[in-house]
């Protein structure tokens, strides 16, 4: 696929919304990853048509509002079609949304792969289980890539935009299923889960135990142990999960969107983000920079322009009002000095984001750059509008 | 405030991702030795921003003079552990007993709390044993701050007996006491991060014994226009006006308009949401502001600035 050249060098997302069943946003924390992955949804539901569905981690309390909803719930939710309307736009297809809570979905996930009721209510109620599934970091990534799974695997949608939840490193939930599964088949889990009386102590295991035992007392070791016989019990249906999930992340209806601002650290981690995709052999569709000052800060000449406004405000300002009615000539120089200096401070942030924009674009040439917003998105048009320099 | 913030011993900083958690947390840590505190500042995400912000070589476990009464480790949960094992148990020749380490790490990753008390008993430990006399450290998002601070009791509550039991009793001691651990919260004038302060300056009285000693507030814009000025830069904006003052200055004079247009437009934005956050956070935490510093680079020069900025809003 030819990514779309646009006026001003940055790429369409269109014909990757279009072609795509599964859209990923990634990125670091604070970069516009949820309301970038609502946009776009919103921007494939009104001109493409379909049935367009966004999960997202933690959605701004405006962001649901501005997708028409009270709250987002662990359940898919349609956007009020009229909602378009008010926004001017006759909507192709429809937009749905859902919010990822990790705790709903793991009790869903062990509802579903539980041998009997029996033990389903004995994992549910085990009080190490909301500790795991609430505290396990690793266990928002699984859970995310999971349910992404499964609402893929329903066939229920066109597209499904997700929005990655906030990892303490970015590509965390890029190895969440492998590492769920190698942890249903680790030697420690079979030696924890050897009932009590049976247990042999072998060379290997003896000096864990008993340095186990010092440290977190056999109480906790045993509680332990019951959980993860329990949990035990799911391990066939687990394990082909997660491996089904990691054929769908690297499946080639699948892609990958990196989101950035261009400030130094998520610019950084956006590039070892765009790597790790590289290695992992997963599809990288396009790369999103999200805030970036406009261009009117780089023009030529206007550096020059600014230089002598702080210089000679005064004369400057003299002649001006010589010309037309702008008030008084003393405070007519401070405005003219302070929109001089204004305008060089703003420079040099936006030339070193010219430059981090470059270092980006070679790593993909598919880049789109949202310019930065002057205002908050509360509305399906302001989200439309977004969409906008996405789009075309 | 009941402490003056730097007469604390450990400070956790935190705050949503992207809003200069780390710089800010370099700078305390550099205002602090500045002043003649030996601090150690220990990155816990070890994601090697501590290092980028002074411009020194990656940190470690092993902590490293990197400035004058200034230290920087990196926190690494496996080596915490040896560590541990071998101060209270004491526990030798580990090394020989590595896969033993592997396995447990295991557990650590699965058991509630293990990892993190790991990172936190080190940090108490520091504390305790007097190494320093600050902590500062560059902590977890505010998404994962709360366990980990918790962690202390969360252990407490669901071990009953064994050495890591034994160990939460001081450690909370130590978290506990306003006068000697603090938790402070960086945020940026926009919506999300001054959304998930409040919702975190909340969870941290609730869920956890931490003080919250303070709020910094990074990247505050300056006011462009002072009083009655904003109506002289609206007639400039009059055609006439803008035609006259190209003519004077003898160059294009729209992009630097727009560009003054805009820097107020984002002034006030920012402004409703630093107001909320006052409303919102009321007299528990006191505010620091950084300004919007327009650096040309993020390193050592920015960490300086940005210790000078919060040296003037402490009173220093």
């Amino acid at each position: 696929m030819t990514p779309k050249r646009r006026a001003n060098g940055g790429t369409s997302l269109e014909p990757l919304l279009a072609a795509k069943e599964i859209v990923i946003c990634c990125g670091s924390g604070g970069v516009g990853k949820t309301t970038t992955a609502a946009s776009a949804a919103a921007m494939a539901a009104a001109h493409l048509g379909g049935k367009v569905l966004v999960i997202t981690v933690d959605p701004a309390r405006r962001l649901a509002n501005a997708l028409g909803l009270e709250r987002f719930g662990n359940a898919e939710t349609q956007v009020p079609p009229e909602l378009f309307v008010e926004a001017g736009v006759e909507p192709r297809g429809e937009l749905w949304a859902a919010m990822l809570d990790t705790k709903q979905s793991w009790d869903e996930l062990v509802r579903a792969h539980a041998p009997d009721a029996a033990t389903r209510d004995a994992i549910l109620a085990n009080p190490l289980y909301e500790n795991i599934t609430g505290r396990f970091v690793q266990s928002h990534d699984y859970i995310a890539m999971e349910r992404l799974y499964e609402i893929h695997a329903s066939g229920r949608y066109d597209l499904i935009v997700v929005d990655t939840p906030p990892t303490r490193n970015a590509i965390d939930f890029l190895e969440a299923p492998d590492r769920m599964a190698d942890f249903f088949s680790s030697r420690l889990l079979r030696w924890l889960t050897v009932p009590a009386r049976s247990r042999v102590f072998t060379m290997a295991s003896k000096p864990f135990y008993t340095v186990a035992d010092r440290i977190l007392g056999s109480q906790f070791l045993q509680d332990i142990a019951e959980f993860f016989l329990l949990f035990q019990t799911m391990y066939d249906g687990f394990v082909e999960r997660a491996q089904a999930v990691t054929r769908t992340l690297s499946d080639n209806r699948t892609t990958f969107v990196v989101v950035s601002t261009l400030e130094a650290s998520p610019a950084r981690e956006a590039e070892f983000f765009i790597d790790a995709l590289a290695s992992r052999k997963y599809p990288l569709g396009a790369v999103v920079i999200n805030k970036a000052l406009p261009a009117l800060f780089l023009e030529r000449g206007a550096k020059k322009v600014a230089e002598r406004l702080c210089r000679d405000a005064g004369p400057l300002a003299e002649r001006v009002a010589a010309a037309a009615p702008v008030g008084e000539v003393p405070q007519l120089a401070r405005v003219l000095g302070e929109v001089g200096e204004s305008y060089l401070n703003f420079q040099v942030v936006a030339t070193r984001e010219a430059e981090q924009r470059a270092e980006l674009a070679r790593h993909a040439d598919v880049v789109a750059t949202v310019p930065f917003a002057d205002h908050d998105i509360t509305d399906l048009a302001g989200l439309l509008e977004l969409g906008g320099s996405l789009w075309r | 405030m009941s402490t003056e913030l730097l007469d604390r011993r450990l400070l956790f900083v935190t705050g949503k991702g992207g809003v200069g958690k780390t710089t800010i947390a370099a700078a305390l840590g550099q205002l602090a030795s500045s002043r003649g505190k030996r601090t150690l500042l220990c990155e816990v995400d070890a994601k090697g921003n501590l290092a980028g912000a002074f411009e020194t070589g990656p940190t470690q476990f092993r902590e490293r003079e990197i400035g004058p009464d200034l230290w920087a480790m990196s926190m690494d949960t496996d080596a915490s552990l040896k560590e541990y094992l071998s101060l209270q148990l004491k526990l030798p020749l580990l090394s020989r007993i590595g896969p033993l380490a592997r396995t447990f790490d295991f557990v650590a990753n699965a058991a509630p709390g293990v990892k993190e008390i790991l990172v936190v008993g080190k940090l108490c430990y520091e504390v305790r044993e007097r190494h320093y006399d600050l902590v500062v450290v560059d902590a977890p998002a505010s998404g994962h701050i709360v366990g980990q601070l918790a962690a202390p009791q969360a252990i407490q509550d669901l071990v009953k007996v064994g050495s890591v039991r034994d160990q939460t009793g001081w450690m909370l001691d130590i978290l506990s006491d306003p006068a000697q651990t603090g938790a402070v919260i960086v945020a940026t004038p926009e919506e999300m991060p001054v959304n998930e302060t409040l919702d975190l300056s909340e969870r941290l009285a609730d869920e956890t014994r931490v003080d919250l000693a303070a709020v910094v507030v990074n990247r505050v814009l300056p006011e462009l226009f002072g009083r009655g000025e904003e109506v002289v830069f609206r007639a400039l904006r009059d055609d006439t006006a803008s035609a006259a003052l190209a003519d004077a200055v003898g160059g294009p004079v729209e992009p630097l308009l727009e560009g003054a247009e805009l820097a107020v437009k984002m002034r006030r934005t920012r402004a409703e949401h630093l107001g909320d956050l006052r409303a919102g956070l009321g007299r528990r935490a006191e505010l620091l502001y950084v300004p919007e510093l327009f650096q040309r680079t993020h390193g050592v020069r920015a960490t300086r600035q940005i210790a000078d900025a919060l040296s003037a809003e402490l009173g220093y």
